[in-house]
């Protein structure tokens, strides 16, 4: 396999997407016995330990910061549980999806359909039950999708982007129409209330519980998709991106594997939806567009493809950088609605310079330096 | 090793958002007490100002027209606040762009209510938008006065009290308009234009409750999808004669064009969020190079009218706003959305009167529950308010519009939701008070 | 019968706008293997340029000239600055390449002309033609719009397949090495399609515009109407994607038309037509080489 840093662009059209997913090409296993590490082999063990650091870090946030920074990080929850899915789909299996904006939107539906209820089940049953349906539907898409390449790939996936939340307009009367389904939002419970005004002395409102909801439900998608990613499942899915005949000459079967991937993420953008629907206490056509679909994308292209992690950044990144550059935009001078614009045009420029000069995103190009750093210190340590 | 490396990440990572977050900390709260009587009595009001929040859609389908709104309410604002404010306090009027699109609302109103904390909320426009934010709205206590638009959603004290509508709601402009039918035109095979929403629907029903035999198609439109050929079809095949449509501005201009292109020439009747002429003439000027301008198309149209408009200039009213708005100095002329703006502002100022020198939150709502029904305005009828009844204008005139003037069909009508009748409305036109602004006494 | 009529018609009407766009996504297909999902938003930005000259005071044909020849430009410039460096590539790169443009030029369309929905309008007559005691959906801009879409879809096989031009650019998209070792100037093919592609999307671009309302985004649907148009013909096919496009058309206008509520349904419609066409002939009507499958 030539260095990805210095293969040229345009050599081998066929060769695996080295430099995009470098991101994900960590070894899946503990490696080199002599490094110092604070932390412990197992990789269970360590997963274990970043999602306590996580949780802590989580509630030191979200007590720090004033409500409608809650909201926005609310906002990074939902979305960064969908982008893990779609890293994980998009950086470990190789399969690109313009569609999950709709799977978010089998997910907010499910969650506010069942919120309609005067009596609503527990909030993480009807969770559970909307990242089941999305499972199955992407498990659907999935299938039809395993057979498919590239832009034939993404066409379709946007296609679905653009189809599927024409259901909830045919279906007016038990999905919304355009106006969409209301949610009333989950009250938070007294004894959150309790602990928060321990914790910090703060009250416990409900758009800071619907930030730690939000918390919640992104801890554990990473922590079972970072198992996921680093397990065998994790290890056959980089085999059918990378090599695919040599996969199948190994007796792994394509299809099955890719379909599986697109169940998990769209799982993921199921309860990303869910999330969604809490949070903004609508789930509506409108919110499904396919901006949302190549927002995602972007998130996970400028954090690094295959990066749990470049998800996350990528996904803040999304939510906080738009107000940042409107107010950027009204200082300047814009009016209101011009600045507006400013941010997506941020955006596209971003994505269009990340993929020229950038391709492995934030995590992929500093673990791409930092393993030329630590070869090049190798070579001498080793010829020196 | 990739540990350490990714641990080198996170702290950095972890560095840039914190800083991120402390770049964009949220904004204060009201300050502390001011000199004079004034003092800060809830969120977003302060010794010398009080802040007002509102959405539109400056952006989107739903744009022509509506963003005009908010530069009339601002030119009332600024006049009141150039003749001393309310109690010497300014009004600081902040609205934001939800471009017509119920989840912007949702994201837009939050940062409306958290960050720029706002005193209250008004004329938040659109029924399908702001429909999606009255939980969150009622659930922060924050007023939510005078939603810009007439559906019945607002009026519903007992589960969102905080919420008010102000225009005449859609149900009994249906309802008056079938009548009209009924009366004038009982031979007629009516046909339904409608948004596909609350809207819709609401006008829907009034007119049922008069014409439901007349009525051969009734055909939707989603707002955003500009392709409006298959239902402008349907209703010519079905028939109709007569077409009354419960839609934008936007879509009338849509709707008479592919009409011009199929040849299909009813009686056109539209509410009257979307029949400014004005605006649909300069919507359709520029189509086919000359052949059709103006709203020449729009003539002989009928709609409905509460507020006396840009087409009755010598009336005291529009005088009025005639001298708000060259005084405020912003581009463009004055037209029936600024109107509509200055006369929503001015309701506020009386409601902000009637609240008290130093009100919370809740003062408001109790002073226009307990004064609104009173207040004399720009309004051709009267408000709904009461401790029950969170409705606003109680009725409306039929017009037809011809050329850029119009011309009344009816006395001006009252009404309600339900099965109300209609009666004719037997009060007098108030007039503007000389100063241009209202005087309103506190409740308490 | 006259829905009928007028439903097929309006179908017909539409569907030749599909195809046109179809063309332009085929033309860049057949030179770089991409699909340009940026090719709406440059559409857009030239009609916007168009309307601009219109409103001051310039007549329709003159701004049509300027925004096919800034649509050239526009085509030209992007193959070489942006995409040049992503071409040979993963096709991922050049997917999220042109996603990030199309997001980025609409916005940029925005700032500089706002966001609000304008009239603009169109070089013929827009009432239908009468025929007996009523109109038919037929007007005369829809013949100029089959007509344009017809003799641009001419020129382009004819150009491909007569000349030498033509022939140097084919060979550029099969074969990059055998045609630079015969003295083609890849390079310059490339570019050259994009160039071409740009100028027929600028067409539909302003096809769609005339007659209605155009706003930043009014070529969104568009996208993805043209990209199942393409594939139902074939995406290597011209003529494909004109057969594609006024197929898809009539269908979609039968279910908006027919289908209670059907206006609603149409994105949905063209998702199941696209599953469909890809499931069962992945190569489109008109395919000679073999699919793309697993």
């Amino acid at each position: 396999m030539t260095d990805p840093r210095t293969a040229p662009a345009g050599t081998d059209v066929d060769a695996a997407p080295v430099l995009a997913t470098a991101a994900a090409n960590a070894p899946s296993a503990q490696a080199g016995a002599g490094r110092r590490s604070f932390l412990p082999r197992s990789t269970l063990l360590r997963h274990l330990i970043l999602l306590v650091v996580g949780a802590v870090l989580a509630v030191a946030l979200l007590e720090l910061t004033d409500p409608f920074t809650n909201s926005q990080l609310a906002q990074v929850a939902y979305y960064a549980i969908a982008a893990g899915g779609l890293t994980v789909l998009t950086g470990l299996n190789g399969q690109i999806s313009l569609g999950h904006g709709a799977l978010m939107a089998v997910g907010a539906y499910t969650t506010a359909l069942f919120l309609q209820a005067d009596e609503p089940w527990p909030l993480p049953l009807i969770f559970l039950v909307s990242i089941a349906v999305t499972a199955v539907v992407g498990a659907i898409v999935g299938v039809a999708a395993a057979r498919l390449h590239g832009p034939y790939l993404a066409g379709a996936t946007l296609a679905l982007a653009v189809g599927l939340p024409g259901l909830a307009l045919y279906f007016r009367d038990t999905l919304g129409g355009e106006q969409g389904l209301r949610v009333r939002a989950p009250r938070p419970p007294d004894w959150f209330r309790e602990a928060i005004s321990t914790l910090s002395g703060g009250s416990g409102s409900t758009t800071k519980w619907l930030a730690y909801v939000g918390a919640f439900w992104l801890l554990i998608a990473f922590f079972l998709l970072a198992n996921l990613a680093r397990s065998r499942i994790g290890r056959t899915w980089r085999a059918v991106r990378d090599q695919e005949v040599a996969a199948e000459l190994a007796g792994i079967s394509l299809a099955p594997w890719r379909v599986l991937a697109f169940v998990v993420s769209a799982a993921c953008a199921g309860l990303g939806g869910a999330v969604l629907a809490v949070v903004v206490r609508l789930a509506a056509p409108s919110a499904f567009t396919l901006v949302l679909s190549l927002a995602l994308l972007t998130a996970i292209v400028i954090g690094g493809l295959g990066s749990l992690f470049g998800a996350l950044i990528g996904s803040a990144i999304l939510v906080f950088l738009p107000p940042w550059v409107t107010d950027l935009g009204t200082s300047a001078g814009l009016n209101g609605t011009k600045a507006a614009q400013l941010a997506p045009f941020v955006y596209g420029a971003v994505l269009v310079l990340a993929m020229i000069f950038a391709p492995a995103g934030i995590v992929g190009t500093l673990r791409l330096r930092l393993l030329g750093l630590r070869a090049r210190r190798a070579a001498r340590a080793g010829g020196g | 090793m990739i540990r350490s490396s990714r641990r080198l990440v996170t702290v950095l990572a972890a560095a840039t958002v914190v800083s991120t977050l402390a770049a964009c900390g949220g904004g204060g709260g009201g300050g502390g007490g001011g000199s004079g009587d004034n003092e800060a009595s809830d969120t977003g009001i302060t010794a010398d100002s009080i802040k007002i929040g509102a959405t539109y859609p400056l952006t989107g389908v739903a744009a022509p027209g509506y963003s005009e709104i908010p530069t009339g309410v601002q030119a009332y604002f600024d006049y009141v606040n150039d003749n001393g404010g309310v109690n010497g306090r300014k009004i600081d009027y902040v609205f934001k762009d939800d471009g017509y699109n119920p989840t912007n609302t949702s994201s837009v109103t939050n940062d409306l209510v958290l960050k720029e904390e706002v005193f209250a909320m008004m004329g938040a426009l659109g029924t399908p938008t702001h429909s999606a934010v009255l939980d969150f709205l009622n659930g922060e206590n924050v007023p939510d006065l005078f939603v810009a638009s007439g559906s019945s959603l607002w009026d519903d004290p007992k589960n969102n009290p905080y919420t008010f509508g102000w225009q005449t709601d859609y149900e009994s402009e249906g309802k008056i308009l079938g009548q009209y039918i009924q009366e004038n035109f009982p031979d007629a095979k009516v046909g339904l234009f409608l948004q596909d929403d609350d809207f819709g629907e609401d006008g829907e029903r009034g007119i049922r409750e008069y014409i439901d035999d007349q009525i051969v198609s009734a055909q939707r439109y989603t707002s955003g999808n500009t392709d409006v050929g298959p239902q402008i079809a349907a209703l010519q095949a079905a028939g109709a004669d007569f077409v009354v449509g419960f839609n934008t501005p936007a879509y009338t201009a849509l709707t008479q064009l592919v009409s011009l292109q199929l040849g299909f020439k009813p009686q056109w009747a539209y509410s009257n969020v979307g029949s400014d002429p004005a605006l649909v003439g300069s919507l359709l000027a520029n189509f086919s190079q000359g052949k059709v301008t103006d709203a020449s198309l729009l003539d002989g149209a009928i709609t409905t009218q509460y507020l006396a408009g840009v087409d009755t200039p010598d009336d005291p009213w529009v005088q009025l706003w005639q001298k708000v708005w060259d005084a405020s100095g912003q581009d463009g002329e004055l037209t029936n959305f600024r109107i509509y703006g200055m006369a929503q502002a001015y309701t506020t100022v009386q409601a902000l009167q009637a609240a008290g020198q130093n009100p919370t939150r809740d003062d408001l709502v109790d002073a226009i529950e307990q004064a609104g029904g009173d207040w004399k305005g720009p309004a051709l009828a009267p408000f709904r308010y009461s401790e029950d009844r969170h409705a606003g204008i109680s009725g409306m005139r039929v017009v037809k519009i011809s050329g850029t003037s119009t011309e009344q069909l009816t006395d001006i009508l009252t009404t309600d939701t339900g099965d109300a009748d209609i009666k004719k409305f037997d009060g007098k036109e108030a007039t503007p008070p000389s100063s241009g602004i209202p005087d309103e006494d506190p409740v308490n | 019968m006259r829905q009928f009529v007028n439903v097929t018609l309006n179908g017909l009407t539409q569907g030749m706008i599909f195809a046109a766009f179809a063309l332009a996504l085929v033309l860049i297909w057949r030179s770089t293997r991409i699909v340009n999902f940026a090719q709406g938003a440059m559409a857009a930005a030239t009609s916007f340029i168009a309307l601009a000259l219109i409103h001051s005071g310039q007549s329709y044909w003159v701004a049509l000239v300027v925004a096919l020849a800034s649509g050239l430009v526009l085509g030209a410039v992007v193959e070489r600055v942006v995409i040049r460096p992503v071409e040979g590539g993963p096709e991922l790169n050049a997917v999220i390449v042109t996603l990030g443009l199309f997001v980025a030029i609409e916005a940029l369309i925005a700032i500089i002309a706002g966001s609000s929905f304008q009239s603009f309008p169109a070089p013929f007559g827009l009432q239908g033609f009468s025929v007996g005691d009523g109109r038919i959906a037929l007007t005369p801009n829809g013949l100029f719009i089959i007509g344009s879409v017809l003799v641009t879809m001419l020129l382009l096989v004819g150009l491909f397949r007569f000349t030498r031009l033509g022939l140097a650019m084919r060979a550029s998209a099969f074969g990059q090495e055998v045609a630079r070792l015969l003295g083609v100037r890849v390079g310059r093919m490339l570019t050259l399609g994009w160039a071409l592609a740009a100028v027929v999307g600028s067409l539909a671009g302003l096809l769609i515009a005339g007659g209605g309302l155009v706003h930043p985004a009014y070529m969104d649907s568009i996208i993805v109407y043209g990209f199942v148009a393409a594939v139902l013909g074939g995406l290597d096919s011209p003529i494909g994607s004109v057969v594609g496009g006024l197929i898809l058309g009539l269908l979609l206008s039968y279910v908006s038309g027919y289908v209670p509520r059907g206006s609603g349904l149409v994105n949905l419609a063209a998702l199941v037509i696209l599953v469909v066409v890809l499931l069962v002939r992945p190569g489109g009507l008109f395919s000679s080489t073999t699919s793309r499958r697993a």
